[in-house]
């Protein structure tokens, strides 16, 4: 199950999905890391973020929702806390990082790649722009361009980009990666929802609305891995409430080479492991 | 070290209306655990209830190698918890976050209990036995049906006073009220006095805004819905003065001066 995925070499298609497994060393008492086909970490941001109030999430029909916020230690301290225990590994480590400006994001992907332990660069375009009122990159093809050509001219490492589903015609936002240079594409990120408490009459999450997870999203990450194949020629890679091997089936066969699992490691520390497993 | 493993169940009873305690045999969490840790718990092989559901380790008994658990049934995933049967297994994750501390250098400890917020103080109360000689333990709920037996307490030598808020058993009136005759009374030795307390956040509240006013310290078991349970998705967190905090990781205890009260 070896794959060569733009110029990353994996035992096996498996990873784990940013910010479901901190920086990996939150597992490694539960897990054997090295089983995994490669670790995506939580998103990192150029200076620290607090994140959100809580709470933070809630449980939905077969998944939940969350308004994490990309609370990070910012750049100078990942570097320090999580980079020493990332370089004992012996799969490929991808960094996935975020920018409140396009600036932002090349910078971050310079700083990163003098890391030798870095094997890949994972864009999270689905973050707010500050300078446009916080609407996310990721739903204006324009701006992912813009992103995707300014990393790409910052590192020579591969640049995959992480699209959020919430959007029109994903489609667009996938070729217009493509043609800004992108060596490959994750999909999805979480899909915008609510949910009420009716005791209190007010919304679950602290900012109301948070990003949906888990099985409950999977046939909308089934077909927009699906769409995006048909697409644009570099690989998929298929994100979105995969709990076991046969869910990651159904994402190769819309056309995915890779996929990440995500908050099934919440539920089985070692769902990653398992569905990697299951594939042999 | 935490572990995921499969662990039997040896007893589950119905202590009163919806109010349920499950023994579990575990050799590894039995013998590692700290009073105020809890375990993670899946409830389904099924997508839904999907994530883990988080409860205090209300006892733990190395020597027979158990672990025990009480819960409220408060909605689909503690109903379907109090569904199970003798033998089933269960998956858990445990024993997690950082329990309460004990101070060498008290005299006196008061445990406020609400609700099922008693959970961790049975375990607590037992690791209190020779190190702090006098443990007073305050059992506040709602109302006689919500009240928690107190002999588990009496049989750990604490001395224990009920109460409800509607005087349905025990004394009326709020728990954390309870607590000022007793400090009053041993006003000369504040200093070597300590509060524990698990419950609703009004109640810590106002444990901690009596502990503010004596001068004493205070620990308090917080609560915050949980997706991981070890730290790794920052879904758990409470506003305290060093920024926020992971419940899971950093608590479930902290001290009452660090929490930032919304
Ligand atoms: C560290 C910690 C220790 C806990 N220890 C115990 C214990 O010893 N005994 C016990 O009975 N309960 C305990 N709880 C609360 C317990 O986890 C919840 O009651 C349980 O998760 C509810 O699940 P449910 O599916 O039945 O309810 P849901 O349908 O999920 O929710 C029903 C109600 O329970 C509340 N609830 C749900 N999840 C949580 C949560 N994680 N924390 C607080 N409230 C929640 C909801 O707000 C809602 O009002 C603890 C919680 C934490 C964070
Ligand atoms: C708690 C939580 C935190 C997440 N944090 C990030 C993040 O920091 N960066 C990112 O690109 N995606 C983040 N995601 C999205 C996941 O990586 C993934 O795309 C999404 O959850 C769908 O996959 P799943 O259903 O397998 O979880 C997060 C998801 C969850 C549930
Ligand atoms: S529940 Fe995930 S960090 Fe605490």
């Amino acid at each position: 199950m070896a794959i060569n995925l733009a110029g990353i070499e994996m035992k096996n298609p498996v990873m784990v999905a940013s910010g479901t497994y901190g920086y990996g060393k939150e597992f490694a008492d539960y897990t054997d890391l090295n089983k995994l086909g490669a670790l995506v970490t939580k998103t990192v941001t150029l200076k620290a973020r607090e994140g959100n109030p809580p709470p933070r999430i809630c449980e939905t029909p077969s998944g939940m929702l969350n308004t994490i916020g990309l609370q990070n230690p910012g750049i100078e301290k990942f570097l320090k806390e999580a980079i020493p225990f990332l370089k004992k590994l012996k799969i490929p480590v991808i960094i996935n990082i975020a920018g409140e400006t396009i600036e932002e994001f090349a910078e971050l992907a310079k700083i990163l790649e003098k890391e030798k332990v870095v094997k890949g660069i994972e864009v999270n375009v689905s973050c707010p722009n500050v300078k446009s009122g916080g609407m996310a990159f990721g739903c204006d093809p324009d701006l992912v361009s813009k992103i995707t050509k300014s990393v790409k001219k910052a590192v020579s490492a591969p640049v995959i980009v992480k699209l959020t589903p919430n959007v029109t015609d994903i489609t667009l936002i996938a070729k217009a990666a493509e043609a800004a240079g992108a060596d490959a594409i994750t999909a999805i990120n979480t899909v915008l929802g609510m949910s009420f408490d009716l005791k209190t009459g007010k919304p679950k999450l602290s900012r109301g609305v948070g990003g949906l997870s888990g099985p409950a999203i999977r046939p909308i990450a089934v077909r927009c891995v699906w769409q995006i194949a048909q697409a644009v020629k570099i690989p998929v890679i298929g994100v979105g409430g995969i709990m076991t091997s046969d869910d990651a089936k159904e994402f190769f066969l819309a056309g995915a080479k890779a996929v990440q699992v995500g908050t099934a490691n919440f539920v089985d520390t070692e769902a990653a492991v398992k569905v990697a497993a299951g594939l042999k | 070290m935490p572990i995921q493993e499969k662990a039997k169940i040896l007893d589950i009873r119905e202590l009163a209306e919806n109010h349920f305690k499950i023994t579990l045999l575990s050799k590894y969490i039995s013998t590692n655990a700290t009073a105020g840790q809890f375990v993670n718990v899946r409830i389904s092989e099924e997508t839904s209830p999907l994530l883990r559901r988080p409860f205090s380790i209300y006892n733990s008994e190395p020597q027979k190698e158990l672990i025990e658990i009480l819960f409220d049934v408060v909605g689909e995933g503690t109903k379907m918890l109090s569904l199970k049967e003798v033998n089933e297994e269960l998956d858990i994750l445990g024993p997690l976050g950082t329990g309460f501390e004990i101070p060498t250098d008290k005299k006196m400890a008061i445990l406020v209990g609400g609700g099922i917020g008693i959970a961790p103080l049975l375990f607590l109360a037992r690791a209190l036995k020779g190190k702090i000689p006098a443990v007073y333990v305050i059992i506040g709920a709602r109302d006689k049906k919500h009240l928690i037996d107190k002999k588990e307490f009496d049989a750990a030598k604490c001395q224990v006073l009920t109460c409800t808020d509607d005087g349905s058993a025990g004394k009326k009136g709020l728990a954390p009220d309870f607590m000022l005759p007793i400090l009053e009374e041993s006003k000369s030795i504040d200093k070597e006095t300590i509060i524990y307390a698990c419950g609703p956040k009004p109640m810590l509240k106002a444990c901690a805004e009596i502990a503010e006013q004596y001068k004493i310290p205070a620990q308090l078991s917080m609560e915050e819905k949980m997706a991981c349970g070890i730290g790794a998705c920052m879904g758990c967190v409470i506003k305290t003065k060093s920024g926020y905090q992971k419940v899971c990781e950093d608590g479930p205890v902290f001290k009452a001066e660090e929490i930032i009260w919304e």
